[in-house]
């Protein structure tokens, strides 16, 4: 039932008359009428609090003059906005505020846009009436705050209209800001008065974003110049699956910052990675120019070989010297010389060897356009359905669950929707760090009064807003899942007609959770039985309640089984098809849902549509003009198995780094060595790439046109802001230019002269207008629409499976209990977990160079409890080695209560200390995805 | 290391909490301030984390309530606090000769502490004894219609 709208209210607003809905204010009225009523304190996404009073508004009849933007309206109020005693009041006001305002502030000397000072040239103050006295009480002048790596904080400039503090409590709610001592003392303070950049301040700039004046202002990145000659780009972020809009502030082809779109899904809201990690673009280390490896660099040995020295390693990142190694193993080339030089050895290879000694890793963060033309490149010209990309490491495991209980991989509501459901369901997900911007709407959800479930062996952030959290022993989840179902169904939660009408082999689930009553699964997880009922209530009550999981579900070898749980625990209780319900795997990649949805997957083409299908491949082979081999190809890590037994000998690498990201990563280095031929298109020379036999210089997200495909299935333009530096060109035009000449080096071969169908598209918009006809989930999905909104798929369908699932009905597939691959004892007596912090992207290429985000994240960490560093005789910061059955690193040691006493936990951006040396290569049978978040290892203070 | 309240106040700390609903512990923050303040002497950056903590609150949700009232003390202070009240029935009865007095006679500013740690004499808002103005309050104990003369035969009897 739609919420009924309240009744209008009428009312006169400088004697024109108008009628809204009662609940409206005063200044929102007026603003609907095109009247101004000038605000400092106020802003139209936060909550009005009417502190600074510059709105004040003469209403007839009215004692005093109301604040109009939190005075509601009301019948027949008649209210003037402009009369001598609003503009008297108001201008004392000002000339107040700016009596202690510094002027011009750091905001309006930057980009002449402080509120306040807008404010007062506009009711021509020149010269305030009043001047501060110092006193004891006046604090005034503030030393300022240089500590943030990010924001600059000048308290003489703040007029304490607590704008940052409702954007950190409210927006990002993260609550670090506040209103200290009171009267003329008041000021802003961090947590209980620390430097902002001590305190527990995440960097978002959320603050910054809504600070009026120059109280709170971006640090330059780059360097200003002219601020009237900055032009604004839209786009869209290129981190995570959250998919947040952007806008870049462009300068003589240099981006100089970014802000949060507000007309984007994510309401302007950013992260520290978003806002303050963009100048990677504009790196000195950035590839300008074709590499060929040189005949004396072989046999290939990495170029950066095994870094521990912390310093070296971090200065490696940004010095010129790092250039001049690279040259005594690669020489510069033409454009011409290493395309024909690739097409040729990649078509030898297919010649001598057959399509299947060739394969191709391409990436989630290119675009939709450049993932199809990447994957029609294996498929057509190489010959092969072995490509694949690192969604098999992130989510492959749920997919495949989804795919055999539902029948498509998407999630089936927008994370936005968690404002909507009863209960949230958290699970193996670190929102916080991974999603900061999705994690957001879990937080307010969570403080309008949505029971917040967090459920984690490693307490995540997340917890602290919870409802509850449950911490259970690591590789548990399938026990503690089935024993969630156990007790809704023993004490009937469970939705009798959802399970009758729209899912099949219930019994078969009946049977399994059967085994796993509440006082069996507190042995096997170590959670208390009272919790288990407890969290049981609460979802199996629940009238809408929304699951959301995240890698600590699907990377492990019971990956699949975890997925399975909850999508039955979903089903069980009928919670999906509505609003604030449903399944939402939060996805990794800015463009792992794309790169996915178009194909870049080795069982499928385009649209989940599988290679083993006849009339499928039968409708591409007839658009594409190629036959297409029916069988499906290997996945990331079987890639890397064949190529260290031989059996593939070419790869083609666009934008991908497993050398850092794969599992177990010697074997990973042994695999890359033994290739006979590798080409890497990339924007740095990652790891992966000093083994390449050729590179070829690629481009960033802000370098192109081209549309992405977010966590919610958003698609999403992404626009050029600058230009590629030096020689560099953008990943689709490489890719089209490599498959014309593999073409005609073929038909050559073939003597079919120049009878190949050159590839030919001019734009990114040629290469959608292909794609869509092709893939179904795309109808009519247009580049002019998503120029102008955020589109979803299937077109403009928020919420999916409400009627019937892409299966028919839901099916449950019940999942028993199996430990881990390789479980703690006496020689490994610690379970490692890996996963990201905020700060840093995956294996660091970009973020590790960019100024800020390398700042306040510079070094690798291994995460222990308190009581087992005692245990160990080792202090928090002191150097460990962590050692697997597979390596050993060096590291510090970084004392925390997130890790139960067990378990460790290391980030693995950091290729100083590089955790997949460590882990375990074990594989989920269905979904192919490594167990990333458990191995045993040893940990000792390091000599 | 972190701070922490010793048994005794731990256990006064948590009757306090319980008389609150469990999602309404915030409510706790005052009286948990006043504790602190009773254990050791004043609130530090420190204290107010752990009240945090104690109210599973976030740290700048206490510091704003520890610092709006001048009671709690962010510093160390004196073995004797002396407030003297600077609202206006005592100024107008001439509390602002007591305060030069005092100001003169322990050679330090108001808001001060001498270096001996001994006396810290601040200027507080009303004491509720208007009509026996000036009044101070020396630790917990109030004089009021005071002299100058008085002032000196109450520092020469403390300790």
């Amino acid at each position: 039932m739609e919420p009924q709208s309240p009744p209008l209210v009428r009312l006169t607003i400088d004697d024109q008359p108008v009628a809204v809905p009662a609940d409206t204010t005063i200044w929102e009225a007026a603003r609907g009428m095109g009247i101004h009523i000038p605000v400092l304190c106020h802003h139209p996404k936060l909550r009005p609090v009417a502190v600074c009073r510059v709105c004040a508004v003469d209403v007839e009849k009215s004692r005093v003059m109301p604040a109009a933007c939190i005075r509601q309206v009301e019948e027949g109020i008649v209210v003037r906005t402009d009369t001598d005693r609003v503009r008297r009041a108001r201008k004392t006001l000002v000339e107040l505020l700016l009596a202690e305002h510094p002027t011009p502030c750091a905001k309006h000397a930057r980009s002449h846009d402080c509120e306040l000072e807008l404010l007062g040239e506009q009711l021509d103050i020149t010269s305030p009436r009043f001047s501060i006295r110092p006193s004891s009480f006046v604090l005034r002048p503030f030393p300022p705050d240089p500590s943030s790596a990010v924001i600059a904080v000048d308290l003489n400039a703040c007029i304490l209209c607590d704008r940052c503090i409702r954007a950190c409590d409210e927006v990002q709610v993260n609550e670090v800001i506040g209103r200290a001592e009171k009267g003329h003392r008041a000021h802003i303070v961090f947590d209980d008065g620390k430097p902002m950049g001590e305190s527990t301040c995440v960097s978002c700039g959320e603050c910054q974003a809504y600070c009026p004046t120059g109280a709170l202002i971006d640090k330059p990145l780059m360097q200003v110049k002219a601020p009237s000659t900055v032009q604004t780009v839209d786009s869209v972020c290129p981190y995570c699956g959250v998919g947040c809009g952007v806008t870049y502030h462009v300068h003589d082809n240099t981006i100089v910052q970014v802000t949060g779109r507000t007309d984007g899904h994510t309401e302007g809201r950013l992260c520290v990675k978003g806002r303050y990690g963009f100048d990677y673009s504009h790196h000195p280390q950035r590839l300008t120019v074709p590499l060929i490896r040189k005949d004396e660099a072989y046999p290939k040995q990495p170029l950066s070989a095994d870094f521990t020295d912390y310093k070296e390693f971090r200065d490696s990142l940004r010095s010129p010297e790092w250039n001049e190694r690279i040259r005594e193993t690669f020489r510069e080339a033409t454009w011409d010389e290493a395309l024909d030089l690739s097409a040729r050895r990649l078509m030898d290879i297919k010649t001598r060897f057959g399509s299947g000694a060739l394969a191709g890793f391409g990436s989630a963060k290119v675009t939709n356009e450049e993932a199809y033309l990447f994957q029609k490149l294996i498929r057509t010209v190489f010959g092969t359905n072995n490509v694949d990309h690192c969604t098999r490491l992130c989510h492959a495991s749920s997919v495949a669950a989804l795919m055999e209980t539902i029948g498509s991989g998407a999630v089936s509501n927008i994370f936005q929707e968690a404002l909507d459901a009863d209960v949230l369901l958290v699970i193996g997900s670190n929102a916080n760090e991974n999603h900061p911007v999705a994690a957001t709407y879990f937080k307010q959800a969570a403080k309008r009064g949505v029971t917040l479930i967090v459920m984690d062996p490693r307490r995540p952030p997340l917890a602290n807003q919870a409802t509850h959290y449950v911490r259970f022993k690591p590789g548990t989840d399938v026990a503690l899942l089935n024993g969630l179902m156990h007790v809704i169904l023993r004490d009937g939660l469970h939705d009798d007609a959802f399970v009758r009408e729209r899912t099949e082999n219930f019994e078969a689930l009946r049977e399994m959770v059967q085994q796993y009553p509440p006082d069996v699964v507190e042995k096997i997880t170590g959670v208390p039985r009272e919790m288990i009922e407890r969290i049981a209530f609460a979802y199996g009550r629940a009238e809408r309640a929304m699951i959301f999981w995240g890698m600590g579900i699907s990377q492990h070898t019971t990956g699949t089984d975890n997925a399975r749980c909850l999508i039955s625990l979903c089903l069980l209780t009928g919670n999906i098809g509505r609003r604030g319900t449903g399944l939402h795997p939060l996805r990794g990649q800015n463009n792992v849902q794309g790169a996915s949805d178009v194909g870049l997957i080795p069982f499928a083409l385009p649209g989940y549509q599988r290679v083993d299908d006849l009339a499928v491949r039968t409708k591409f082979e007839r658009a594409w003009g190629v036959p297409l081999d029916p069988r499906p190809g290997l996945t990331v890590v079987e890639i890397m198995h064949a190529a260290l037994h031989g059996d593939i000998k070419g790869m083609l690498m666009m934008g991908e780094n497993p050398f850092l990201s794969d599992p177990n990563m010697n074997k990973v280095r042994k695999a890359l060595q033994a290739l006979d031929f590798l080409v890497v298109q990339d924007i740095f020379l990652t790891e992966t790439a000093e083994f390449a036999d050729v590179i070829l210089p690629a481009s960033t997200a802000a370098e192109k046109e081209g549309t992405y495909v977010n966590t919610n299935r958003m698609v999403q333009l992404g626009r050029k802001a600058v230009d590629p530096p030096g020689q560099a060109r953008i990943d689709g035009d490489i890719l089209i230019d490599l498959a014309n000449r593999m073409m005609e080096i073929e038909a050559g071969v073939r003597g079919q002269g120049s009878g190949v169908r050159k590839w030919e598209y001019r734009t990114s918009r040629d290469v959608w207008d292909e794609i869509v006809p092709l893939t179904p989930l795309f109808d009519g999905i247009t580049y002019d629409e998503m120029a102008r909104r955020t589109v979803i798929w299937p077109h403009d369908e928020q919420i999916i499976f409400t009627q019937t699932f892409p299966r028919g009905r839901g099916k449950f597939v019940p999942a028993e209990f199996a430990p881990a691959n390789e479980l703690p004892d006496a020689e490994y007596p610690f379970v490692l977990n890996t996963g990201r912090v905020l700060q840093h992207w995956h294996t660091g290429t970009m973020t590790r160079r960019t100024k800020a985000l390398d700042e306040i994240a510079p070094e690798p960490f291994v995460e222990v409890a308190p009581d087992d560093l005692t245990r160990l005789g080792v202090r928090d910061g002191d150097w460990v080695t962590v050692a697997s059955r597979r390596g050993v690193i060096t590291l510090r040691t970084k004392a925390s209560t997130k890790v139960s006493p067990g378990s460790v936990f290391i980030p693995f951006h950091f290729k100083e200390a590089a955790v997949n040396l460590l882990t375990n290569d074990a594989l989920d049978p269905y979904g192919k995805i490594p167990e990333f978040k458990f191995c045993a290892v040893r940990v000792e203070k390091a000599r | 290391m972190t701070l922490e309240f010793s048994p005794e106040a731990r256990q006064r700390a948590e009757t306090i909490i319980r008389r609150y609903p469990p999602q309404y512990k915030k409510a706790a923050v005052i009286p948990l301030l006043h504790l602190a303040q009773e254990e050791w002497g004043y609130i530090s950056a420190e204290a107010m984390a752990y009240v945090a903590t104690l109210i599973e609150a976030p740290p700048v949700k206490v510091a704003e309530v520890a610092t709006f009232y001048p009671m709690f003390n962010k510093e160390p202070i004196g073995k004797y606090e002396i407030q003297v009240c600077h609202t206006l029935p005592c100024a107008l009865t001439g509390c602002g000769r007591i305060v030069k007095h005092l100001c003169e006679k322990l050679n330090i500013q108001v808001g001060q502490t001498t270096p001996d740690r001994r006396f810290t004499l601040k200027k507080v808002e009303c004491l509720a004894a208007c009509d026996r103005g000036p009044v101070m309050l020396v630790n917990k104990t109030l004089y009021t219609n005071l002299t100058l003369e008085q002032v000196d035969d109450i520092l020469n009897g403390l300790e």
